[in-house]
């Protein structure tokens, strides 16, 4: 509208011409949100190098069985606390267990709960946050005080407190982490709801009678999920450090199943020792999260290229 | 005339914004009270079975639960609760026999002085790292800063304890590997850095991003112009508009290093209220873990509370649309 309103323009190609032959050109035509972010992702080397951590280890948690040389809970009395050597490439801890083996299985409970616990997070955050968002009145104060007051709990105190109530166990971390979450996915995604309910297309759809629940699912959702995307996948990284803070305090995944927390806490008293106990655990946390840390800040300059 | 007007205004609507922000916490205190009292009472096995221990009578457990007032209606409880907590009192310890409130009293002075030394070394080195790499933008100094910042956050508090006892403990022997001693700043030194870490990451960065936006102001062009040295121009006009959002992380991190506390705490053996409830986690000990936690989410709530009001006071626009916390 605007640009027609310029008289000389009538004499040149038209502008939706214009656009047709660049998008033709470019190679653009199916051009959407995801593909645009995907391409600027590609050519994030940081990035890549965060998603390439991220498959490796589910690689690794998947294929464990396969890739550990011993049985991660035998203990061969014989060989206990031996330094790294070509048998034992991380060493044994004190009962004579191959902390290589523990190491690669210690990454199922990490990426299970990483992605299980924020996977609760997100739907619990996304139901009440488009409650919240889209039909703002009572229920959008409630719910957003019912954050604040999650939001009041520093994460991994509030994880502690419920923890010590429901006992240790993977399921208890699920709801722990999972049930903590939320607040943040709601207000997320309930300030991305507030930002395009009152676009254009989406007075169109509702102008065409399509219900609310047919724009949430189909028009709010896709376009508000992009920000949820970047914020589960750094969340993953917080998720997996609490996971291993509350195995390491004794309140998390219980002996003898392999956890990298687990395993710290185990080599607090040996760390003179059989300093070799904490070296690898540690080190397998800190590459884990940096995987998801990294592709989360590709991800987010990948979907929003004026952030960076 | 219209000046003192004009003062007045801006008073009253910083006085109402005060007001309109202690509202809005007494939702919140009541939501945690409620949530831990959940947790404490509702779902927890019997707690006169864990303070009798086992080989107890069924009449000597029944006296107690009346004792305690366990065998009352629910609502009955939180109430007592409630008014239990408005006179101060935690409730006593399941296996000290002591009220919560002389355990933690006992030790919240070290943790204290361990988090304020913490902050000190996120002061100094958080915002020493981000003006370097700000004002050496893109140079090998700012690569440096990224990436130490980049792990720091990736590293589990626990962990970084570890090795810095390996390290500087046991292999190089120049420090104390654990516990409070006789409390010389020597000390300090591991815990505090451990504790400090992933915040002065955060203050780094913090400091980096908005030391950048300052810069590319035109005033800052104009004090280069008038011939100011490098030193005064960073350290008079930009540092001094950079570090307000900086001032409110730091001031938000009091409360999250609370948090953090009960990490460092274990791995160092610092006999503070982290241990403590490290300590009352093991022993399952409700009362003294539910009310440390509870003392600490009222400090980083009333951390929080602080923080608004001096933003709102320095920044006026603050007083009229809520903030939005950083997630």
């Amino acid at each position: 509208m605007i640009l027609n309103m310029n008289p000389d323009r009538k004499r040149k190609k038209d502008d939706l011409e214009v656009i047709n032959e660049i998008i033709i050109e470019k190679k653009y035509a199916r051009s959407s949100l995801y593909k645009d972010a995907w391409r600027r992702l590609r050519r994030n080397k940081l990035a890549m190098l965060g998603l390439a951590i991220v498959i490796i280890l589910i690689m690794i948690a998947i294929f464990a069985p396969f890739i550990s040389p011993y049985d991660p809970i035998e203990r061969i009395k014989e060989e206990s606390s031996v330094s790294p050597n070509g048998a034992h490439l991380f060493g044994t801890d004190l009962l004579g267990r191959d902390i290589f083996s523990r190491v690669i299985y210690g990454s199922r409970i990490s990426i299970q709960v990483g992605i299980i616990a924020v996977g609760i997070s997100a739907l619990i955050g996304l139901f009440f946050g488009a409650i919240a968002g889209y039909f703002s009145n009572i229920s959008d104060a409630v719910i957003m005080r019912v954050a604040d007051i999650f939001f009041a709990f520093p994460y991994i105190l509030g994880a502690i407190a419920i923890m010590t109530i429901l006992g240790p166990g993977i399921v208890n971390i699920f709801i722990a982490i999972g049930v903590l979450g939320w607040a943040a996915f709601a207000r997320i995604f309930r300030s991305s709801i507030l930002s395009i309910k009152n676009k254009e297309y989406i007075e169109a759809a509702r102008a065409l009678g399509a219900s609310n629940y047919r724009i949430i699912i189909k028009h709010i959702f896709p376009n508000a999920m992009a920000p949820i995307i970047v914020y589960a996948t750094m969340n993953v990284g917080t998720a997996i450090i609490v996971e291993a803070a509350l195995s390491f305090l004794g309140i998390g995944v219980q002996p003898p199943t392999p956890a990298w927390g687990k395993m710290l806490s185990e080599s607090l008293d040996y760390i003179d020792i059989a300093p070799w106990m904490m070296l690898f655990p540690g080190m397998a946390i800190v590459i884990t999260v940096l995987g998801f840390v990294l592709l989360g800040d590709g991800l987010r300059d990948a979907f929003d290229p004026k952030l960076k | 005339m219209l000046i003192i007007k004009e003062i007045d205004f801006k008073y009253i609507s910083m006085l109402l914004y005060i007001v309109r922000r202690i509202l809005q916490i007494i939702p919140v205190i009541i939501g945690v009270t409620l949530l831990l009292f959940t947790l404490l009472y509702v779902i927890p096995e019997d707690p006169a079975r864990l303070i009798l221990q086992k080989g107890a009578t069924e009449q000597a457990l029944e006296n107690l639960r009346v004792k305690m007032g366990i065998d009352k209606p629910l609502y009955v409880q939180y109430w007592r609760y409630v008014k239990q907590l408005a006179r101060g009192d935690l409730g006593t310890s399941y296996r000290y026999r002591r009220s919560v409130n002389s355990i933690l009293a006992e030790h919240y002075p070290n943790s204290i002085k361990l988090a304020f030394v913490a902050i000190i070394i996120e002061i100094i080195i958080g915002i020493m790292a981000g003006i370097i790499s700000a004002v050496k933008k893109y140079t090998f100094w700012d690569t440096l800063v990224t990436v130490s910042t980049t792990l720091a956050v990736c590293v589990p508090v626990f962990w970084l304890g570890m090795m810095l006892q390996v390290i500087f403990g046991l292999k190089l022997g120049i420090l104390p590997m654990s516990g409070m001693g006789d409390g010389s700043i020597r000390y300090y030194i591991l815990p505090a850095i451990a504790l400090a870490s992933v915040s002065t990451a955060f203050v780094a960065r913090m400091t980096r991003s908005s030391m950048l936006e300052v810069i590319s102001n035109d005033y800052m062009t104009t004090a280069y112009a008038k011939g100011l040295s490098n030193f005064k121009v960073i350290g008079k006009h930009a540092l001094k508009n950079a570090l307000i959002p900086v001032v409110t992380l730091i001031g938000l991190d009091l409360g999250a290093l609370m948090g953090g506390a009960i990490l460092t705490e274990t791995v160092f053996s610092w006999p503070g209220v982290g241990r403590v409830i490290y300590l009352a986690i093991l022993q399952r000990d409700a009362p003294v873990v539910i009310g440390g936690t509870l003392i600490l989410v009222f400090i980083f709530v009333f951390m929080n509370l602080i923080v608004d009001i001096l933003y709102a006071w320095l920044d006026p626009r603050i007083r009229y649309h809520k903030r939005e916390i950083n997630v």
